[in-house]
């Protein structure tokens, strides 16, 4: 890259004071900020295939319920979307903004799925989205149909590329490194390679199935307030048969997709074992290279002082014993597992790695007992009066998000100090012209906006459902009549 | 799969860095003229009582994420041909960035939450923030712009101010186009105004910061002299007076050919001043920060097949709502 001539102000500022230093500020601005945004695409990428499926029955069957699903649920899409597109737009200019060195060392490879993610993905969602929101009484049943899938598609395809981007930076291939100008240079020399790592398959399943369980459990949660509230306190709630359908749809898409979450998680751990040791020894917090490790359910300083080091070694543990080795393995429990001290670089913060996995994994395990709960008390015929299920779907209803963002810290705090493992470090890839004060400036521009953002947004979604779906007399069950021609005359 | 591969190797035997370069301002284009729609939209709302608010509010509904998503492209389409610039120009003008993210989220946000509450307070809130975004936006884009074209390292200079009002001006110019077609009655009258003002100021502002731009910059004069120049300029005098006289005689397809062509008139004008540079204060020409042969080719690959298809996809979107807004659109 060609460094550039700042002017005098970036001098100027290094005389103030408790200003957080451009790396790491950059560092908490990206991490707030892709934590905040993941919340809104997995919204929609789990709403996608319900919409598709309501939408469907509706064109299908013509009955009412489904309109109201589908109008409901799409209005919690809508507004999910709006704010995707705010908080990801931030994104994908922040690369540029705080991570110039990264953006001009890996741009080639890095870039690409970007634009691509724009052109494919961003495109086809956001102009088919106008038709699937406001269009109902514009188009035909089928284009309106199309458009569903269309911005569902959009919605994964966007997923697909941003990964791709991602996990190329835990797993880097088909690329060879230049120095150009005095600077580092990744370069692109196989793109299928690239592309096609071997991250992304399990990092995509992973992804994916992870959104659609997030927001599964979310509709249960919100169907078992109603249910809850009309069969087990006995209040009249207007559309219950609405929150019923509602309930056993989610609880299909659960029993579905937690077991399989938890399957592929295991062949997911067992890949990052191979691939980044160093993560998987952080996960497990082991700092000594040993054989039969085992799988620590909790783990504690030793020393009361080091309660606040992430990278204390002094641990006491509570585990199975050979769990952690059987789990590198795929089975024997006496397989050897490489320790963080066996490693030239530094440790990444092994506390925040270690607890995050295990607030997954337990996640993980839990939403399997809350399906299969479910699924017996509904072939019992008893799922509109267990209170204590109802309950604790209604507690479980954001635990998916949180799954979702502890998973998403394991892998990024995980392969610290690399921002690209094994190629490129955290700490070089800010920008070099970066101030403190600006850095610092806009962190706390982020923290404050963002709160405010969050609350909003809980607070839209929570009267969308406070006011519940559309009325049976608002739907429109009378034959759909096309727009009148006499208005669409353009010149009068 | 290794044909692909040894394929995509292949130059396509096209001056591809050249061709990128006028991409980014195509999209870029694209993104003022679509876009540019909603912003002028959002600039009259400050104008308009509540019914005829909501009218606004249903005449951009549809279309403005599309729109949007233009400029996440010209983004992606930067960092992907031209990662250096990309990296050096965001992280040089970190702040200005920075706000007009800010600004694009504001105007993103209000119409959403407007329509989600209808007592007085709260709508009155929402529609000074879409006002705001919808004028910062342009304007902040427009003072990039021209920081960009001159190379300037700091916050803003009078040539970028000037250009900051000059696209404001040019997104009021597109919006009134857009309105002619999809509003009727007063609401469309009183456009017809505001449209002829701002393409008369928007004529004069464009001469005002060409003039400033040619002070400011020695080493732009070279680029001033070529004949391209004078031509773009004399096109802008022409198509503002197509604009003004087919809004008097309501002819509302030409007016909207008309803005179209001055949103690329304009963008048009930047990048060939611009030219041989893709980043003037880093010192960066667009030959020597271009990505390698590989990743040029298979993007070019990809553009030219993906991107004929996203503007199907906006004539859909565009058919499917042509003509004017019917009241009690919503979903
Ligand atoms: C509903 C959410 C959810 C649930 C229940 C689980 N996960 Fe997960 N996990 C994610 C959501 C997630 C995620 C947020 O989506 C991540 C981040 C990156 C990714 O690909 O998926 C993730 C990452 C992630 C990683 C880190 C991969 C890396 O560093 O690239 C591993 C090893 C696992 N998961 C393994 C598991 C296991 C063994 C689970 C259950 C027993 C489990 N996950 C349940
Ligand atoms: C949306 C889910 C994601 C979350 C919650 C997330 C979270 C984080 C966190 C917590 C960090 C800070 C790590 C540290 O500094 O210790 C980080 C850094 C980073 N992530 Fe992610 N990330 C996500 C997805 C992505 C994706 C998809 C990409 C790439 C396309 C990406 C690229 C980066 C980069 C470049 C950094 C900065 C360098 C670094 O600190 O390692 N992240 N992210
Ligand atoms: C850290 C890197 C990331 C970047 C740079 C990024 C970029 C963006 C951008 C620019 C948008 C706005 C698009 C529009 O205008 O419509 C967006 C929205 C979106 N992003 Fe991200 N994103 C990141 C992380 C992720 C991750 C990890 C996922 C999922 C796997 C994701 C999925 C989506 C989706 C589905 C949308 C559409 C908006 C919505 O439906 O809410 N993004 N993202």
């Amino acid at each position: 890259m060609v460094p550039v001539a700042r002017t005098s102000w970036k001098t100027a500022d290094k005389a103030v004071v408790s200003m957080v230093d451009p790396v790491t500020a950059s560092r908490l601005q990206f991490a707030l900020t892709t934590i905040v945004h993941i919340i809104f695409p997995v919204m929609s990428m789990g709403l996608a295939p319900f919409l598709v499926y309501f939408t469907w029955k509706e064109v299908r069957t013509g009955e009412a319920i489904y309109e109201q699903l589908r109008r409901f649920w799409t209005r919690i899409f809508a507004v999910s979307f709006v704010v995707g597109t705010v908080t990801g737009l931030v994104l994908e200019f922040e690369f540029g903004t705080n991570f110039a060195a990264f953006s001009t060392t890996a741009g080639e490879l890095f870039g690409g799925p970007l634009a691509l993610e724009g052109m494919m993905a961003f495109m086809l969602e956001a102009t088919f989205l106008g038709i699937f929101v406001y269009g109902r009484d514009r188009v035909s049943d089928r284009l309106y149909f199309l458009s569903s899938i269309a911005v569902g598609l959009g919605t994964w395809l966007s997923a697909v590329w941003i990964l791709i981007a991602n996990s190329w930076m835990q797993t880097p291939r088909g690329f060879e490194i230049v120095v150009e100008n005095g600077h580092r240079v990744v370069k692109l020399t196989d793109p299928l390679a690239a592309y096609l790592n071997p991250r992304f398959p399990y990092m995509f399943v992973h992804m994916q199935n992870a959104a659609v369980e997030a927001v599964a459990l979310f509709m249960a949660g919100v169907a078992a307030y109603y249910v809850f509230r009309h069969h087990v306190w006995g209040y009249s709630i207007q559309h219950i048969g609405f929150w019923e359908t509602t309930l056993k749809i989610a609880l299909v898409a659960l029993l579905i997709t937690a077991p399989l979450q938890v399957i592929q998680g295991d062949a997911y751990a067992r890949h990052v074992s191979e691939t980044q040791p160093q993560k998987f020894a952080a996960m497990e917090a082991v700092w000594e290279t040993d054989s039969s490790v085992p799988e620590y359910i909790v783990a504690f300083p030793t020393n009361v002082a080091d309660l606040l080091n992430p990278r204390t070694e002094s641990l006491f543990g509570v585990g199975i014993p050979g769990g952690a080795s059987w789990l590198a393995s795929g089975g024997d429990p006496q397989a050897t597992i490489r320790g963080l001290a066996s490693f030239s670089t530094q440790a990444p913060p092994v506390a925040i790695v270690f607890w995050a996995f295990r607030i997954m994994v337990a996640l993980g395990f839990w939403f399997v007992l809350l399906a299969l709960w479910g699924a017996y008390r509904w072939w019992r015929g008893e799922l509109f009066e267990d209170d204590l299920l109802h309950k604790a779907l209604m507690l479980s209803s954001l635990l998916g998000f949180v799954a979702v963002e502890v998973g998403w810290i394991v892998t990024e705090v995980g392969r610290q100090p690399w921002v690209i493992q094994g190629v490129m470090k955290t700490s070089a890839s800010v920008s070099p012209g970066l101030t403190a004060t600006e850095a610092t400036v806009t962190l706390l521009g982020f923290a404050t906006g963002y709160a405010l953002l969050l609350g909003l947004y809980t607070y839209v979604v929570s009267r969308i459902i406070r006011e519940g779906p559309p009325p049976h007399d608002d739907l429109a069950d009378q034959p759909r009549s096309p727009p009148p021609e006499s208005e669409v005359t353009t010149n009068d | 799969m290794t044909d692909v591969v040894s394929l995509v190797g292949q130059p396509l035997r096209l001056p591809l860095a050249e061709l990128w370069f006028a991409l980014l301002f195509f999209l870029f284009g694209m993104f003022l003229f679509l876009d540019g729609f909603d912003f002028g939209v959002g600039v009259l709302f400050a104008t308009r009582d509540d019914n005829e608010k909501e009218q606004l509010l249903a005449a951009i509904g549809p279309f403005w994420d599309g729109n949007e998503v233009w400029l996440v492209v010209f983004g992606g389409a930067l960092f992907a041909s031209f990662p250096s610039a990309y990296a050096n120009l965001f992280s040089r003008h970190y702040l200005l960035l920075f706000a007009i993210l800010a600004a694009l989220g504001l105007r993103g946000l209000a119409p959403e939450m407007y329509e989600e509450r209808a007592d007085d307070r709260w709508r009155r809130f929402w529609g000074y923030s879409f006002v705001i975004g919808s004028t910062m936006t342009p304007f902040l884009l427009g003072v990039f712009v021209m920081n960009w074209l001159l190379g300037v390292t700091g916050l803003v200079t009078p040539a970028s101010i000037f250009g900051g009002v000059t696209v404001l001006l040019l997104t009021v110019v597109d919006g009134v186009a857009f309105l002619g077609l999809k509003t009727r009655g007063s609401l469309r009258d009183d456009a017809r105004v505001y449209g002829v003002r701002a393409a008369a100021s928007y004529l004069g502002l464009t001469v005002l910061t060409l003039g400033t731009v040619y002070a400011a910059e020695p080493s732009l004069r070279a680029s001033f002299q070529s004949p391209l120049v004078s031509a773009l300029v004399l096109a802008t005098g022409v198509f503002t007076a197509g604009y003004i006289v087919a809004l008097r005689r309501r002819r509302y397809y030409v007016v909207l050919g008309a803005a179209a062509a001055l949103v690329f008139v304009f963008v048009g004008l930047i990048g060939w001043l611009m030219f041989p540079f893709i980043d003037r204060a880093a010192g960066l020409t667009v030959r020597e920060t271009v990505v390698s042969t590989l990743p040029l080719t298979l993007m070019s690959i990809m553009a030219g097949v993906l991107l004929p298809i996203v503007l199907a996809y906006f004539v859909v979107l565009y058919s499917a709502f042509s003509g004017p807004i019917e009241t009690g659109e919503t979903y």
